[in-house]
């Protein structure tokens, strides 16, 4: 009975978020919004399937995987090959940055995911890198000086990403696959001697991260006319890292919110060049002292919108 | 003798660490429903054989066989289906779940709904997952921890964490329970509580239990047999009342004698 009430407000909060979508799209075809604003917006929407594909792996599962960039690189090369060289559809496009996104963290994951902590953080950084040289060397995709890619990104694709990924993300955490992936993260040991695969698990988080990393990296590579491997670099990883970090690790809507509120920050930045990394340092430092378990804790929104037993259910909603 | 056959059968098993051989030579066998404990002083390789047991190290030499299956090799979530679950000597719950999560996790392996049923969410997930819960609550009640079910596993008292544990550990569904010294860190009262508990468990679920513990009392109380591990070998076997008079036993626990 309880399982049936959580669908009811899956539901309406899916119709909910439709609606804001179609607003949105009268919005943006009726130029109410300037063209600035709405670049912003993308940015916002790409950053969120960033933030919440890395929360899957770092949240969820505990991996410390500070690559992130390179999937995103993986999947923007991969769909600009898809509509520029071969000139098929953009739908194939997204779809085939994500896949051949999750056929990296395949490649990458089930090596590398029996490293620990440290060791980890180290070998999927190195893997980002690796992707970037890559794609630097390869004259196919116009090596250093990148690539042009036509502008195909529209508000709908973006949006429809947005919800599948979270939608996804959502219903894997909250069922007997998510809370073995979040027992990994609480105590491998023990997992392992509860029945549990924990490579398994590892690699399938892994997988389905690098796959929505793939889709924004799509939806990136067709959003800014040209993509240079400059733009993949360790930095592009941290900033995903930090939106996950500052959201609370293990927090979905944190890592959303998280993503939302530092785009905009550093967007509005933009305008004082040489405050923007200062600023944007400072509000991270703050935020470590005086909130080091992230913006929402372990919580997810849901949770403040009920109360009694269900309150303290906290994942589980 | 009795014609049953063993259901545990641990033959020479033994493990080195480079040129320590941490544990070696150790022959031991349990019936079908009986509790045996495993006694030692400290750093006699008591919880290094449990990790040989449940796949956390693999054994050097010889074999170990559950039903007649051999272990040796098994990755630990392999050999916890084949039905050996254990519990930790230092707690290891999945603090930042509810305890009912908690159980659930150990009930994983029966689920049948793969994972794009639960992406998708099609019926096949509800169905699953609403049976998970219901055994789920079911088994806390048999520990009396339904009350506690949406609490943290982090924010519950010492006791109740350790029996939180058993609890997981029985509802991976075992044949073959181990107890890293569950009595660790609790008071008299405590501990007599938690013998009643294993002795109510190993009726209701027809358990083999494999017990270590350093309380004297408490091992000689509830075993039947025990066995005593001294520098990684076994030293003896038998009763609690020929354990008690070995001088092998006494010897390695108080040391010997000056003549």
């Amino acid at each position: 009975m309880n399982i049936l009430k959580h669908a009811k407000g899956f539901w309406s909060s899916i119709v909910l978020a439709i609606v804001f979508g179609v607003v949105m799209q009268f919005l943006i075809t009726g130029e109410i919004i300037n063209f600035f604003y709405v670049n912003t917006l993308y940015f916002i929407g790409i950053n969120i399937i960033l933030a919440a594909s890395l929360h899957l792996i770092i949240g969820i599962t505990g991996q410390f995987s500070i690559g992130h960039a390179g999937f995103l690189a993986v999947g923007a090369y991969a769909s600009a090959i898809i509509t520029m060289k071969l000139e098929l559809p953009f739908s194939l496009s997204l779809l085939a940055g994500g896949v051949a996104a999750a056929i990296a963290g395949l490649i990458i994951g089930i090596p590398t995911l029996r490293l620990k902590g440290d060791y980890l953080a180290i070998a999927t950084l190195g893997f980002g890198e690796i992707v970037r040289i890559v794609f630097l060397n390869i004259e196919y995709v116009g090596g250093a000086s990148g690539m042009t890619v036509t502008q195909l990104t529209t508000w709908p694709w973006l949006f429809g990403s947005i919800l599948l990924t979270l939608i996804v993300i959502r219903n894997f955490t909250n069922s007997t696959h998510g809370r073995a992936c979040i027992s990994v993260r609480e105590n491998e040991i023990a997992a392992d001697a509860m029945g549990i695969n924990t490579t398994y698990y590892k690699v399938v988080a892994f997988a389905i991260g690098a796959f929505f990393a793939g889709v924004a990296g799509a939806l990136y590579a067709h959003n800014f006319f040209i993509i240079q491997p400059t733009n993949f670099g360790f930095l592009k990883s941290f900033d995903i890292l930090i939106f996950v970090v500052l959201g609370g690790l293990g927090s979905l809507s944190g890592a959303v919110l998280s993503a939302i509120l530092l785009t905009i920050i550093s967007t509005f930045l933009q305008s004082y060049p040489e405050l923007r990394m200062i600023i944007y340092s400072l509000v991270l430092i703050m935020m470590m002292l005086y909130r080091p378990q992230g913006l929402m804790g372990t919580r997810e929104l849901t949770s403040f919108f009920k109360f009694g037993k269900s309150a303290k259910r906290g994942i589980n909603s | 003798m009795t014609a049953k056959t063993p259901l545990l059968k641990v033959n020479n098993a033994g493990i080195r660490f480079g040129g320590l051989k941490a544990v070696s030579d150790v022959n031991l066998e349990l019936k079908q429903g009986e509790l045996v404990g495993l006694i030692g002083p400290n750093g006699a390789g008591k919880t290094t054989f449990f990790n040989l047991l449940t796949g956390v190290y693999v054994p050097t030499e010889g074999s170990i066989e559950l039903d007649g299956d051999k272990l040796n090799g098994l990755a630990p979530y392999k050999i916890t289906k084949k039905g050996i679950s254990r519990t930790f000597q230092n707690i290891r719950l999945f603090s930042e779940l509810s305890v009912l999560d908690n159980v659930k996790v150990a009930y994983h392996s029966l689920a049948k709904h793969s994972i794009l049923s639960s992406i998708f969410r099609l019926p096949k997930h509800f169905s699953e997952e609403k049976y998970m819960e219901e055994k789920a609550i079911e088994f806390l009640k048999i520990f009396n921890l339904d009350n506690v079910m949406h609490e943290t596993a982090k924010n519950l008292p010492y006791g109740q964490q350790r029996r939180l544990e058993i609890a997981r550990a029985l509802a991976a569904n075992p044949k073959l329970l181990l107890l890293d010294e569950p009595a660790a860190g609790m008071n008299p009262q405590e501990t007599e509580e938690l013998m009643n508990l294993i002795a109510l468990i190993r009726k209701k679920f027809d358990l083999t239990i494999l017990l270590i513990e350093h309380d004297m009392l408490l091992v000689m109380g509830v075993c039947e047999r025990i066995y005593v591990l001294d520098h990684g070998q076994l030293i003896a076997d038998g009763t609690p009342e020929q354990i008690r008079n070995n001088p092998k036993v006494i010897e390695a626990y108080l040391g010997e004698e000056v003549s």
